[in-house]
C-alpha cells in the first residue's frame, strides 16, 4: 500500500486578526478556527498525486484537542482516504509533533509525508525538518512543485535566489509553499460522504510518545500600528517622495 | 434547542461561499455593465458548478442531485444569494423541483437532463391581467382529441431566453359553483420551438440585470396529452406541492445579499473619517448597523425555522409567508441603510452595493407580494377565530 501521510492541523482562520485579552494572553474565544492554508496545498498536492495513481491512498492526521472533528472532516471531504487523530489539549510544540508523526510513521511507513510550509497561528515553520531528521529520510521545503519518478521525486524549492530544483530519494518529508497548488472546492456529494470516511482516534501515550514543554511563552504583544498612509498626486510625486525619504537612490 | 450547524453544513456554507467569491464575483462587473450573460460565461459556470457538485443541490438524491434537507439548503441559498442574480441562478442551476412531478418519459426528457444541467426550465405563471389573482388567468388549453390546444400570454417569465422548455400554467376550465368563477388549471411541459409557442423580449426593469424576463405567447398551440405534468386539473395543486419552498429560496438569496450589503456597511463605517473619527463612531451610524444586525439575524431565524418545520412536515403556508416577508423586507432596509451610511458613493456603480439596492425592490414583489404574504398570515390568524 503506497500512502502519503498529510499532515492538518487546526489554527484560527487567516482572515481572523487576533486581539490580546487585557491580561496579555491571546483571545481566543469564538475565533474562527480552519484548516491551516499551507496544509490544505498539502493534502491537495497528496490528491493530485494519488490520482494521478502515484499512491494508493492519502491518510490525514493532526494533533488536536477532541473537538477538532469539524477539521478532519474538512480533509475528509477534500478527499483524504481516512484520518487519523490523536487527541491532545494544550499546546504542542514542533518536535514533539514530529515524534508523534514519527511514531504513525514507523507503524505505517508512507511512500512520502506532505506537511505544510509553517502553520500560520505561530508560524513556527520546523516540524517538516525536525521530522526529516528524526526519521533519518531527506527532506524538501518549500517545495513549489513535485514530480515522482519512481523512488525519486524531482522538487523545485522557492528560495531566496530563485527556485532551486532538487532529486529527493523517497521516502522523504516535503513542506508546501503558497505556489505549490490551488485547493480544490470541496464537492457538495463529497461532504455527506465524509462521515462514512474511516477515521481513528489515538493518545500520545497510545503511540509511545511522551510530550514534554520545553518552549516557554513569555509574552504576546500585538504588532505595532501602521502609521497613517498619504495619497500622492501621480507616480512622479512617489518617486520624488520616496527618495527624499531616502527609500530608494 | 440546537442553533449550531454540524460539521456538514459549515463545510457546505463553506465551499458554496468560496464558489461564489472566486467563481461568480469576478464576472459581476461585466454582467450588470452590459445587461447580459454572455453564453460562454454561462456555460463555463455551469461546467464549474457541476464539477463542485453545486449544480441542482436542491434536487433529490434519486434523480442525480444534491440531496440537500431544506435547512442545508436554505443555507446553501443564502451563500448563493450573495452574488449577481444571473449569474447564480442561472450559472448554479436549481431546477423547479416543480419537475418532481414528472412522470414515465417526462422524467428522461425533462427531470433528469435539468439535473444533469443539459436543459433548463423556466415558468409560467403570471399573465397580464393574472398577478396575485392566478386564478383569474387567461391562457386556455382545451382539449381536442387526445390532444391540448393552448392560447394565450403569459408576462414576467424570468429566464425564459436561457430554457429548453416551460412549464406552463393554463387554464383547462372553470368552478362557477361558488361566488366568483375560477380557473380549474392544468400544468403543461413544452419545449422552446413548439409549434405555435413563442418566446419574446420582455420588458427592461430595475433588478437583477443581466437576468432577463420574457413574454411567451400561444397561438393554437397543440400539446399531446403527454404533455401534462401531473393530473388534468390538478395544476394549482401541483404548483402548491412543489412551489412553496420557491419563497424560503427568495428568502434566503435575500439573506445572503442583506449579509453583503451589512459587511460593506461595516468596512465603510469603520474606514470612513470624518470630522476626524471613523464614522461608525457616531451613534447615528453606529445604531443604524445595530438595527441591520438585529433584523438580519431575526430574519435568518425565521428562514431557518421554516426550514427545519419544513424538514419536519410541520411548515404551514403561514410559516413560509413570514419567512418571505421578513426576509425580502429586511434586506429593503439593510441595503437603504447600507447605501446611506456609504453616502453618496453608495449610489456609485463602482460598488455592488448599488446594485444590491436596486435589487432588493423585486424581492417584495415576485413570488407573491408582501401584501399577498400578510394576506396569507392574517388568514391564518383570523381563520380559526371564525373571522
Ligand atoms: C422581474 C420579474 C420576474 C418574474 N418572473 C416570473 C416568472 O418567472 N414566472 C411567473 O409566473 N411570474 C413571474 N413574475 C411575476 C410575479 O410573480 C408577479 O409580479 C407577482 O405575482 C405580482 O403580480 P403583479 O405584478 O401582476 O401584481 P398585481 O397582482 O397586479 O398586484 C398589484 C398590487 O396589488 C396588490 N394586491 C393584489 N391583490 C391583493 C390582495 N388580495 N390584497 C392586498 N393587496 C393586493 C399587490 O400586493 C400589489 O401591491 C415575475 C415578476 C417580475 C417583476
Amino acid at each position: 500500500m503506497k500512502t502519503i501521510l498529510v499532515g492538518v492541523k487546526r489554527v484560527p482562520d487567516y482572515n481572523v486578526r487576533m486581539r490580546l485579552k487585557p491580561d496579555g494572553g491571546l483571545a481566543t474565544e469564538g475565533v474562527k478556527l480552519s484548516l491551516n492554508p499551507f496544509d490544505e496545498i498539502a493534502l491537495e498536492e497528496a490528491l493530485r498525486l494519488k490520482e494521478k495513481g502515484l499512491a494508493d491512498e492519502v491518510v490525514a492526521v493532526t494533533i488536536a484537542p477532541a473537538d477538532a472533528l469539524a477539521q478532519l472532516r474538512t480533509a475528509l471531504a477534500m478527499g483524504a482516504t481516512r484520518a487519523i487523530h490523536i487527541v491532545h489539549t494544550g499546546p504542542v510544540e514542533p518536535l514533539d509533533v514530529a515524534r508523534l508523526l514519527l511514531a504513525v510513521i514507523q507503524r505505517e511507513p508512507p511512500l512520502l509525508v506532505l506537511l505544510g510550509k509553517q502553520a500560520v497561528d505561530e508560524d513556527q515553520g520546523q516540524t517538516g525538518q525536525m521530522l526529516a531528521a528524526l526519521w533519518n529520510r531527506p527532506q524538501a521545503t518549500y517545495a513549489s512543485s513535485i514530480a515522482i519518478d519512481g523512488e525519486v521525486a524531482h522538487v523545485n524549492r522557492e528560495v531566496d535566489a530563485g527556485t532551486e530544483q532538487l532529486d529527493v530519494d523517497l521516502p522523504a518529508v516535503f513542506t508546501t509553499d503558497l505556489r505549490l497548488n490551488t485547493p480544490r472546492y470541496i464537492k457538495l456529494p463529497d461532504i455527506m460522504k465524509a462521515k462514512q470516511k474511516p477515521l481513528q482516534s489515538l493518545t500520545p501515550a497510545e503511540l509511545g510518545v511522551n510530550l514534554r514543554q520545553r518552549l516557554k511563552t513569555v509574552a504576546y504583544e500585538a504588532p505595532p500600528a501602521r502609521a497613517k498612509g498619504r495619497m500622492v498626486a501621480d507616480a512622479a510625486e512617489l518617486v520624488s517622495q520616496l527618495r527624499q525619504r531616502g527609500v530608494i537612490k | 434547542m440546537d442553533f449550531s450547524l454540524t460539521d456538514e453544513q459549515q463545510l457546505i456554507v463553506k465551499t458554496t461561499r468560496e464558489f461564489v467569491e472566486n467563481e461568480l464575483y469576478p464576472h459581476e462587473k461585466e454582467v450588470e455593465d452590459s445587461g447580459v450573460l454572455r453564453p460562454q460565461l454561462l456555460a463555463s459556470i455551469r461546467a464549474k458548478a457541476m464539477a463542485a457538485g453545486l449544480y441542482a443541490a436542491n434536487m433529490p438524491t434519486e434523480v442525480g442531485g444534491g440531496g440537500l434537507d431544506t435547512v442545508t439548503w436554505v443555507l446553501y441559498e443564502k451563500e448563493l444569494g450573495r452574488a449577481n442574480y444571473a449569474l447564480h441562478y442561472c450559472g448554479v442551476g436549481r431546477p423547479s423541483n416543480i419537475l418532481m412531478a414528472c412522470k414515465g418519459e417526462q422524467r428522461e426528457r425533462y427531470l433528469l437532463p435539468a439535473v444533469r444541467g443539459e436543459r433548463t426550465d423556466c415558468l409560467a405563471l403570471s399573465e397580464p391581467g393574472a398577478g396575485s389573482d392566478l386564478r383569474s388567468m387567461k391562457t386556455s388549453a382545451v382539449r381536442a382529441g387526445d390532444d391540448f390546444v393552448i392560447n394565450g400570454t403569459k408576462h414576467f417569465i424570468s429566464h425564459a431566453d436561457h430554457a429548453d422548455f416551460v412549464i406552463l400554467l393554463a387554464a383547462t376550465s372553470t368552478d362557477t359553483s361558488g361566488k366568483t368563477p375560477r380557473k380549474i388549471m392544468t400544468a403543461f411541459l413544452i419545449d422552446m420551438g413548439h409549434p405555435g409557442f413563442q418566446v419574446l423580449p420582455g420588458y427592461r426593469n430595475v433588478s437583477h440585470r443581466g437576468y432577463n424576463n420574457c413574454i411567451l405567447q400561444f397561438n393554437d398551440c397543440r400539446v399531446p396529452a403527454s404533455a401534462v405534468l401531473g393530473e388534468v386539473g390538478q395544476g394549482f395543486e401541483v404548483a402548491n406541492t412543489w412551489l412553496g419552498a420557491t419563497r424560503l429560496q427568495v428568502a434566503a438569496c435575500c439573506l445572503g445579499r442583506a449579509d453583503r450589503a451589512l459587511e460593506l456597511a461595516k468596512r465603510w463605517a469603520v474606514d470612513r473619517v470624518q470630522f476626524g473619527q471613523s464614522i461608525g463612531k457616531f451613534q447615528g451610524i453606529g445604531f443604524k448597523l445595530a438595527d441591520m444586525a438585529v433584523e438580519l439575524r431575526a430574519a435568518e431565524l425565521l428562514v431557518l425555522e421554516a426550514a427545519w418545520k419544513k424538514d419536519q412536515g410541520t411548515a404551514t403556508d403561514s410559516d413560509m409567508a413570514i419567512a418571505k416577508l421578513k426576509a425580502t423586507e429586511t434586506l429593503a432596509m439593510i441595503a437603504d441603510e447600507a447605501l446611506q451610511i456609504h453616502g453618496g458613493m453608495g449610489l456609485m456603480s463602482d460598488l455592488p452595493l448599488e446594485r444590491i439596492w436596486r435589487d432588493a425592490r423585486i424581492e417584495r414583489i415576485w413570488d407573491g407580494t408582501s401584501e399577498i404574504q400578510r394576506h396569507i398570515i392574517s388568514r391564518a390568524l383570523l381563520r380559526p377565530l371564525g373571522g
